[in-house]
């Protein structure tokens, strides 16, 4: 037997390396004198495999602020456990100082202060450098990516993807899912997945039309490493045709199939895998269910929902890895596999700190060959913000409380929703806001933003479906998303309660009065999976949002009551 | 206010809104059930359902039922506003007792599967299908 010191060796680069110091007064020598490349890479190299996992890059190919959420809740079983605990707690949980770096990448406490002092995060040419260290050390190990690679940015909407595939092939990648990657629209992506030079998978993603498995995604592939047999199997993200606009994908089904997935478990194992590895796209929650009904997957490299944690969470004997997004963390799993067992695992989520760690000169060029042609776009300065602008969390953040203004104002609504999405950076106080950071957190393939009358009937109903896809306590029912931003109203939440009964007290803030059920509203709102959907785009409607404010200040948003927590 | 109907046509809203009313319950689901079975009780293993989770589309739900040495599986929608989707019977040479195709719910609901086993017992499956009006994933 082993026991759970010896096994799980694991650690949060420099975690012990700054001791607590309170908030708020790092200086930036001091956070760089404090930490080195050497530190972050620090790995024993450990068994005979390696996997590096990184997943929702979002198209993030330049170093970026992202800060994590202060508030994540669980629900049913998962009521307080990891990923859904924030701030100190997490501190507490993991055993990190305030003010280190492990706070700083994983925390949200004093962000924009703690931002001064350690910079920016990620950027694909500082990921090469770290998969090349890992590489270095040990040549076969598996490069893993979970998918969200080919969306969220203004050259990868003006490329139809081609940025990002072009950069991702030059890291090598030995397998991928998928989520965002079919918003380019079945056509498209069928493209690129017929070229790609490494193995497109999901076991999920089945024909619609015959709801059998799809030809062009493989549900598994073997790879022969350290003497012995690894079969990655991939699960795409389950919900894509409701979370998505399943109109741009028509002839592919999705789902969560965890009966296939067994039946592809022992398909593999039958065929002699000695390592079962699932690059899913599922969502943390979804893979810890996942874990605990389907036998014989001894890794999850989870995706989805964009949570970073410093160790692996074990349910029965299977490992599930988070890893992050925006390509702000990569995880390295060494694995030990002999006599068709796994053995032993150690791991460590590598913050990619973009200005520790060296870019790749290779790449640093081809990221530039790819934005050459945009620069004056992207660098177009639009205006400058007093704020931390921020996405994350499960009620609101700062960046679509902005989107939300400018719905109202620009679209002349009563009410606006801006989509409970995870992706997009953080701009801190005192930068200057661009056109390539509006289009971080706005670009899509169906980013009309749309008016319409909506009794206050219906809204109640919007609200009580997309809470139900967040606080479903049965996790298999949930989308990985967060509940969708809404300007210009107020509202009380009871997460506990059953769908229908969760929201209340629904209050139009430009008047103080109580929504009425049967009144007509006017609601505007980006991002629409119904086909047909027509407006201008959002981020053209930011944009001119901003050049009018020139300064964007955002005060707190209290309107959102939240009870059951 | 200036407000085009072009501008207003923003979601296909008006069909969706029955659609994802909290869970259904049709009152005729027991009257199909005891009508099947004659009132026997039905054992929870013997039959298997397979259903999504989350429905794509309402409209067209793949479902699939198996039940070894069955003679009869009766399949309901009991949030529909007639419950009764198929009884598939199956003859002595039919070499597996199980079935598949697409269902329409209208609306977030349980999917029942009820099998009469050659022996005259009944066993039963169900599936919680929630069909939702989809929003924004991560």
């Amino acid at each position: 037997m082993i026991s759970r010191r010896d096994f799980l060796q694991v650690s949060m680069a420099a975690s012990a390396l700054v001791g607590a110091s309170g908030f708020g007064n790092w200086g930036r020598l001091a956070a760089q004198q404090s930490l080195t490349q050497d530190q972050l890479l620090q790995f024993d190299t450990f068994g005979n495999i390696s996997l590096i996992h990184i997943t929702d890059i979002h198209a993030q190919l330049k170093p970026i602020y992202f800060r994590e959420p202060s508030v994540n809740l669980g629900v049913g079983g998962n009521k307080g456990h990891v990923p859904h605990i924030t701030g100190a707690d997490f501190r507490k949980a993991y055993g990190i100082a305030d003010g280190s770096p492990s706070a700083y990448a994983l925390t949200h406490d004093d962000f924009s202060s703690l931002a001064q002092g350690y910079g920016r995060v990620g950027g694909m040419d500082r990921v090469a450098t770290v998969i090349n260290a890992i590489r270095a050390e040990r040549p076969d190990a598996l490069l893993l990516d979970g998918g969200d690679t080919w969306h969220g940015s203004y050259t990868c909407h003006h490329t139809a993807g081609q940025d990002m595939v072009n950069v991702m092939n030059a890291l090598k990648p030995d397998a991928m899912t998928f989520h965002w990657e079919f918003t380019l629209g079945s056509d498209r992506v069928n493209e690129i997945v017929e070229g790609l030079p490494f193995a497109a998978l999901g076991q999920n993603i089945f024909d619609s039309e015959w709801d059998e498995p799809a030809e062009l995604f493989k549900p598994y592939k073997f790879f022969e490493r350290g003497g012995a047999k690894v079969a990655v199997i991939g699960q795409a993200f389950p919900y894509m045709p409701i979370a998505n606009p399943g109109w741009m994908f028509p002839e592919y089904s999705f789902g969560i199939r965890d009966e296939h997935m067994q039946e592809m478990v022992d398909e593999v194992r039958a065929a002699g895998a000695d390592l079962v590895v699932l690059l899913s796209h599922n969502g943390f929650d979804v893979d810890k269910k996942m874990a605990s009904v389907v036998t014989g997957i001894d890794v999850i490299l989870s995706g989805h929902t964009h949570d970073a944690l410093p160790e692996p969470v074990l349910v029965g004997k299977t490992h599930i890895i988070a890893s992050g997004s925006n390509g702000k963390f990569v995880s390295r799993i060494d694995l030990d596999v002999r006599d068709g067992q796994m053995m032993g695992i150690r791991h460590k989520l590598i913050p990619i700190f973009a200005d520790v760690i060296a870019p790749d000169p290779v790449i640093t060029k081809l990221i530039d060959e790819q934005r050459a042609p945009y620069a004056d776009q992207l660098a177009e300065v639009v205006g400058k913000t007093d704020s931390l602008l921020y996405r994350r969390g499960n009620f609101n953040g700062t960046w679509d409380d902005l989107i939300c203004d400018a719905l109202l104002s620009e679209r002349e609504a009563d009410i606006a929703m801006s989509p409970g999405v995870r992706w997009g950076p953080s701009l801190v106080p005192g930068d200057d806001i661009t056109r390539e950071d509006i289009w971080n957190v706005t670009s899509m393939s169906y980013g009309a933003a749309y008016r319409s009358e909506m009794t206050g009937e219906f809204i109640k109903v919007i609200l009580e479906d997309v809470a139900d896809n967040i606080f479903n306590p049965d996790p298999y029912y949930q989308q990985g998303g967060d509940m969708v931003r809404i300007g210009g109203m107020g509202y009380r939440i009871d997460i506990t309660k059953p769908q229908g009964e969760r929201i209340s007290e629904m209050t139009l803030l430009k008047t103080g009065e109580k929504i009425d059920a049967s009144k007509s509203y006017v609601v505007s709102g980006w991002a629409s999976v119904n086909e047909g959907t027509e407006g201008p785009m959002i981020w053209d409607v930011v944009e001119d949002h901003i050049r009018k404010q020139g300064t964007v200040s955002v005060t707190p948003n209290t309107s959102v009551n939240v009870v059951g927590a | 206010m200036e407000f085009s109907r072009r501008e207003t046509l923003a979601m296909g809203l008006g069909a969706a809104v029955l659609t994802v009313l909290p869970f259904r319950v049709s009152a005729s689901t027991e009257d199909r059930i005891a009508e099947f079975t004659g009132g026997a009780d039905m054992a929870d293993t013997g039959v298997t359902l397979t259903a999504p989770e989350i429905a794509e589309n309402g409209n067209t739900v793949p479902i699939e039922v198996s039940a070894p040495g069955a003679t009869a599986i009766l399949v309901l929608a009991t949030g529909n506003p007639t419950p009764g989707v198929a009884t598939f019977n199956f003859g002595p040479l039919a070499a597996s007792q199980a079935a598949a195709t697409r269902i329409r719910l209208a609306g977030t609901q349980d999917v029942v599967a009820i099998a009469k086993l050659a022996d005259g017992s009944f066993a039963k499956a169900s599936a919680a299908v929630k069909v939702t009006i989809g929003g924004c994933g991560g």
